[in-house]
């Protein structure tokens, strides 16, 4: 296989057939809580997508350059990553204020809640241990957060029409919501067949 | 003794971080396809919680308020990366199956938001005991569902056959989906409980 089609299949695989939300469960504390709210699952979507991107390609050179070396992957990997993803969401949310009122109002108001995001961490783990290189490192990175950013809409315009709809009163808010992204990750399993 | 009591209560059912605030989901809906890993999983997330809480609640005085989160975070990460070598060396065969999640219990919102909200302001012992209600209640929601899903799934509970095994198990309850119904349903079980007692009330 050519390495541009590997890296298309790199795509798939991580936005739709093992899509992070529904099939790998990451970043799911951000999917039912802001999911109630349109615009802010979009502002947390670009968010999540700029972020991902920027920290797989910084772990990355971490990873392969200062922990492998060194022999330090087996128990310093957690503790660099989450500092150096920490310091990154600060360092960004700085830059963006700084340089572009407009983008921060629409998604700078979520960049703190980013630094613990499971999914972004998650990512850069997967990277690591598939042991991708730089560019399927990226590639992974814009799939998963495009398959977020997929899951949070499609939630977002469910649970928009759920509000008006007839429920029992006990299941209203986060239990349906848990019900019917089970019936989403139904419908995404159908994807599996795409790639051997 | 009645505030240790109502402190591990807090823990089991009217603060369940699962059920309740729903927060650290990650783990909870991906462990749970049989009950070996969401032991290994409840072990892990005690292991990092009730440890990490010792050690914020001693430092509490020392630590600034500024610089708070990132200190929270170096302590959780120092633990997770011991639990991890722990699970490694003793029970490789369901690290290697569920290793993503147990990394990723450093950035679980349970650890962090109990170590903000309670060891920070609480002495050692009260954050002992809130570590324990914690994992206890997070430990009683996940092997439920685990047991559920794999009875149903595999006929199996921690790999003893409980049906006959000309059972025919419905595949769907160890994919993915069931994980996310099972849950809907707990979480709604629980929200009409709570109601019928505030309503005799």
């Amino acid at each position: 296989m050519s390495y541009l089609a590997n890296l298309g299949k790199i795509f798939v695989a991580s936005a739709f057939v093992n899509n992070i939300v529904l099939l790998q469960f990451l970043g799911l504390c951000s999917y039912i809580g802001l999911t109630d709210d349109m615009h802010a699952s979009i502002g947390m979507g670009y968010a999540v997508t700029f972020v991902t991107v920027l920290a797989a390609a910084v772990t990355w050179i971490i990873d392969r350059w200062i922990l492998i070396p060194f022999n330090l992957q087996p128990f310093l990997q957690i503790v660099s990553f989450i500092l150096v993803i920490g310091s990154l969401v600060g360092l960004v949310e700085i830059y963006i204020r700084k340089m572009s009122p407009h983008l921060y109002k629409a998604m700078g108001i979520y960049l703190p809640l980013i630094a613990t995001n499971c999914l972004i961490l998650g990512v850069t783990f997967i990277n690591s241990l598939q042991g991708f290189d730089f560019v399927e490192s990226i590639v992974e990175a814009i799939g998963a957060a495009i398959g977020y950013f997929m899951a949070m809409l499609i939630l977002a315009g469910i649970r928009e029409r759920l509000r008006n709809s007839e429920l029992p009163d006990f299941f209203k808010g986060k239990a349906i919501a848990y019900m019917v992204s089970g019936i989403v990750a139904l419908a995404f399993m159908g994807f599996q067949g795409m790639i051997k | 003794m009645k505030k240790y009591w109502r402190i591990v209560w807090n823990g089991i059912t009217p603060a369940n971080p699962i059920l309740i605030l729903a927060i650290g989901l990650c783990s909870v809906v991906a462990v749970t396809n049989s009950v070996q890993n969401a032991l290994l999983m409840t072990f892990v997330f005690s292991f990092v919680l009730i440890f990490s809480e010792i050690i914020i609640s001693l430092l509490r005085k020392v630590i600034p308020v500024d610089i708070r989160v990132p200190i929270f975070v170096v302590v959780i990460a120092t633990f997770t990366t011991i639990a991890t070598l722990l699970s490694r060396a003793y029970f490789n065969s369901i690290y290697e199956a569920i290793k993503l999640y147990i990394f990723l219990v450093v950035v679980n919102c349970i650890i962090i938001g109990r170590a903000e909200a309670f060891s920070y302001q609480n002495s050692i012992v009260d954050s002992i005991f809130d570590g324990i209600g914690m994992s206890i209640g997070y430990g009683w929601v996940i092997i439920v569902m685990a047991a559920v899903r794999e009875v149903f799934g595999n006929g199996t509970i921690a790999g003893f056959r409980v049906f006959p095994a000309s059972y025919s198990p419905a595949l769907v309850m160890i994919l993915p989906p069931a994980g996310f119904l099972i849950l809907g349903v707990l979480v709604g079980w629980l929200e009409f409980t709570l109601r019928k007692k505030k309503v005799k009330k």
